[in-house]
């Protein structure tokens, strides 16, 4: 998907939220959705279980109006986590501009994000495109849990950001880290634009 | 309407929400009629619009001091028109307009509705752009979403550059606040000024109420004031900390993601996909500039909108020549493509030597969609003769009948068989008799008589619509008299249309009624059940409907005079059906016609009905006082 479409003035950024199951990556895009004011959201689409788990795909377009005379929106969309729903996260994928990976700080949960990391890489090398050219950041979530129960994320940064990239932490189910990942994703993604494409 | 002068760019805080449009503005207020033309601004109320006309007036007049800068609202200039129809002074109305240097339009979404002031702002928007004065809007909503516009003045609208204003960020509230606060001489502490700013009002006005209202209840208190008891009094609640930290979230995301794409996004691009949308807008093609995007490297883009103008600017000129020789040229599509230029100046140099064959038949009128049955056999099978033998069967064919019945499209449709029979051969010119006179009367005007005549003594075959208007016309009667002698001395085919046999058209000159009466004159007729039938059949079957027998017998049932009523009555009840979200039934279209109710017979028509009640005699109601010679028979 081109990320600007010079004729009909629009800028569209797909942006996928990735990551293990129960991670947060749907918390991610509800706080979004509360705090978007109404005229700027379109309707979150959830396809979701009966237990709440992600069955297909969250998705939540964004509207951010005229930037620089192009109509700008964001469109966030969410894997199913679990292993079984490979095909969905391959075709959720198809297209990303960006991609934020959601790992769950939990100590227990480690081997999953690295598993699900693995398999974001696998899933993008299938589509022939190289990992390291899609703007990509990690989110550390539930870093509100008590310290004896999580990573911190230097410890997390070691564990996982072996490409360096833009980290965050994150309380996805109050807000804190939330944006601030958006926005890293975003800068990332945009820096596209430019005739160098941000390299 | 006079500027409030108070309305500048100096005292127009910007931030993230207008800073694109406050830009745009002084563009236009520095270059009027050459930047962004028209520059639409939408937003909700009371985010400054207005000011931003403002400050482009007043800037705009500094600028340029010779220029006219006039600044009105939708709903005055409808008043204005209204009174200038009045009066009947519109011409004045529109050259007042007309003349304007930069037009500034406040409140442009109360358009909805008013059809005649539509058309009239189409008019004039389309003059004043083409002589590059400024046009400046603003609504409460996009072009798109005004509701009930003619959709060629919403893509007029949207042809420059469209922008809106956004609700105030937290850092324009609290410079808002401060402004308002050092020109009214408040003296309210920073900090009260901030909080105030971090609630969420909708719109600038709200904001300076509030802060009007703050200062009222301060100077009426006494002690310190604090912002909860502020809020107390204005009548707000007082946010929770956690919702004041959210909307800075979404702000500060997308003032980063403004700044990330302007600093991106290439401006060579931008600036073409700008000019591609203006020229777009303005009716042009533009693949010559949709070709830049794909070049390897960036072009000189100056150039390219240079050369592109320039083109357009041939194509203008050519399209004004080319509808002083004919009217009907103007508007076409060879004159709407600056890859093409050179192909509308051999047009137009094909027009001015008389080589252009007259406007040809319709192709949507063609001769298998001309459904057949008793009332139009004869003109049907003439018609089919004609196309057959173009000349030598019956020259002239005259088809007469009321008006809807299908004269035009059986006459279309004799052209367009002859057209496609000789495989392109032989030139049909079909021309409504109203526009043979319009032509005429600007040939006369513009001293080219002797090219439009050339043009149709050229043709092979000359197919006539309406003759009936020619009544009265003494010189277009002549002009024809003389096309008409040529052509059929020829032997090259004339076909005539008109709502009543040459006999009965009035003011017609006696030489040119013989010629009309002297090939074959034939009648169609109201249609018949059966084509009643057919073509109710037809018009469902165009439309995706299987024809059930007893809709179309419904159909059919209507009393209807001519084809044109009958489909009008089809499509209202497919329309109605669509509506419905149903299939039409028998029962449903039933319901939708209401009870077929028959005109009472006319005295005429029963008189055509039976020979017997020609005689007044013999028809009871038309004896003189029946009663008295009933009980003298019966004496």
């Amino acid at each position: 998907m081109s990320l600007v479409n010079y004729a009909t003035r629009e800028i569209t950024c797909k942006i996928v939220y990735y990551g293990p199951g129960r991670s947060g990556k749907t918390t991610n895009l509800h706080y979004i959705y509360s705090q978007v004011p109404a005229d700027r959201k379109g309707n979150m689409v959830s396809l979701a279980t009966q237990t709440d788990r992600t069955l297909f795909f969250d998705f939540l377009p964004l509207d951010l109006g005229s930037i620089s005379g192009f109509t700008t929106k964001f469109q966030l969309y969410t894997v199913p986590g679990q292993v079984y729903y490979q095909t969905t996260r391959k075709l959720v994928l198809q297209g990303a501009d960006g991609v934020v990976f959601v790992a769950d700080s939990q100590v227990r949960q480690l081997d999953e994000n690295i598993e699900s990391l693995q398999d974001l890489h696998a899933n993008l090398a299938e589509q022939d495109i190289d990992a390291r050219t899609v703007p990509l950041v990690l989110q550390y979530n539930k870093q509100d849990l008590p310290a004896g129960l999580i990573h911190t994320q230097v410890e997390l940064d070691d564990a996982l950001n072996f490409r360096g990239v833009p980290s965050f932490g994150a309380d996805a189910l109050h807000g804190p880290g939330v944006f601030e990942t958006l926005r890293g994703i975003s800068e990332l993604v945009l820096r596209k634009l430019s005739p160098s494409g941000g390299e | 309407m006079q500027l409030d002068n108070r309305y500048r760019f100096e005292t127009l805080v910007v931030g993230s929400a207008n800073r694109l449009a406050v830009a745009a503005a002084r563009a236009v207020a520095e270059a009027p009629g050459t930047v962004y033309n028209p520059l639409f601004v939408y937003g909700a109320s009371g985010l400054g619009k207005t000011h931003l006309l403002g400050g482009i007036g007043q800037l705009a007049r500094a600028l340029h001091p010779n220029l006219t800068v006039e600044y009105v609202t939708l709903v005055d200039l409808v008043e204005q028109h209204h009174a200038a129809v009045a009066q009947g002074a519109t011409d004045s109305w529109t050259a007042r307009w007309t003349d304007v240097g930069v037009m500034l339009i406040d409140d442009l979404q109360f358009l909805t509705g008013r059809r005649e002031t539509q058309t009239e702002l189409l008019k004039l928007f389309a003059s004043m752009q083409q002589r590059t004065r400024q046009l400046v809007m603003t609504s409460d909503r996009p072009p798109s979403e005004i509701a009930d516009v003619d959709e060629r003045l919403i893509a007029r609208l949207g042809g420059g550059l469209v922008v809106d204003i956004g609700s105030p960020d937290y850092e324009t509230r609290a410079a808002i606040l401060r402004t308002v606060a050092a020109e009214r001489d408040f003296e309210v502490p920073d900090e009260l000024l901030n909080e105030l700013a971090r609630i969420e009002f909708r719109n600038v006005r709200e904001l300076q109420g509030a802060l009007n209202r703050l200062v009222a209840h301060r100077s009426l208190g006494t002690g310190e004031l604090r912002l909860d008891d502020v809020l107390r009094a204005l009548g707000l609640e007082v946010p929770a900390p956690a919702a004041r930290r959210s909307v800075d979230d979404f702000e500060s995301f997308l003032a980063d993601v403004t700044s990330a794409v302007q600093q991106h996004v290439e401006t060579w691009k931008s600036r073409l996909s700008e000019a591609i949308a203006y020229w777009a807008g303005e009716g042009y093609r533009t693949a010559l500039l949709d070709r830049a995007f794909a070049l390897p490297s960036q072009p000189d883009v100056d150039e390219l909108l240079d050369a592109f103008a320039k083109s357009v600017e041939r194509l203008r000129k050519l399209e004004a020549r080319a509808a002083s020789v004919d009217p009907s040229l103007g508007g076409q599509e060879a004159f709407r493509d600056p890859d093409q230029v050179e192909r509308a100046a051999e047009l137009v140099s094909r027009a001015e030597a008389g080589e252009l064959p007259p406007p040809g038949p319709s192709p949507a009128f063609v001769r298998a969609l001309f459904e057949v049955s008793t009332s139009n056999l004869l003109a049907a099978k003439a018609a089919d003769a004609v196309a057959e033998h173009p000349g030598k069967r019956y020259n002239p064919l005259l088809l007469h009948g009321p008006s809807g019945v299908g004269k035009t499209h059986l006459a279309h449709a004799i052209g367009n068989e002859i057209a496609a029979r000789s495989g392109g051969a032989l030139s049909v010119a079909c021309v409504p008799a109203q526009r043979f006179v319009d032509e005429l009367i600007a040939a006369i005007g513009s001293g080219t008589v002797e090219r439009w005549r050339a043009r149709y003594r050229a043709a092979d075959v000359l197919i006539l619509d309406d003759v009936q208007f020619l009544s009265g016309k003494e010189r277009t009667q002549e002009e024809l008299f003389h096309v008409f002698n040529t052509l059929h001395a020829s032997g090259r085919q004339l076909v005539l249309t008109s709502d009543q046999p040459p006999r009965r058209i009035p003011d017609i000159e006696e030489r040119l009624r013989s010629r009309f009466d002297g090939g074959l004159v034939v009648p169609i007729e109201p249609p018949d059940r059966l084509l009643r039938e057919r073509i109710a059949a037809r018009t469902l079957a165009q439309h995706g409907h299987d024809a059930d027998a007893e809709v179309v017998r419904v159909l059919a049932d209507q009393p209807v005079h001519n084809v044109r009523e009958l489909v009008g009555v089809v499509h209202r009840v497919l329309a109605a059906a669509d509506a419905a979200g149903v299939t039409p039934t028998p029962a449903f279209t039933r319901r939708e016609l209401g009870p077929v109710v028959r005109p009472t017979p006319s005295r005429v028509t029963m008189r055509a009905a039976d020979s017997a009640f020609l005689d007044r005699e013999k028809v009871v109601w038309d004896w003189p006082d029946t009663h008295a010679r009933l009980i003298e028979e019966l004496r």
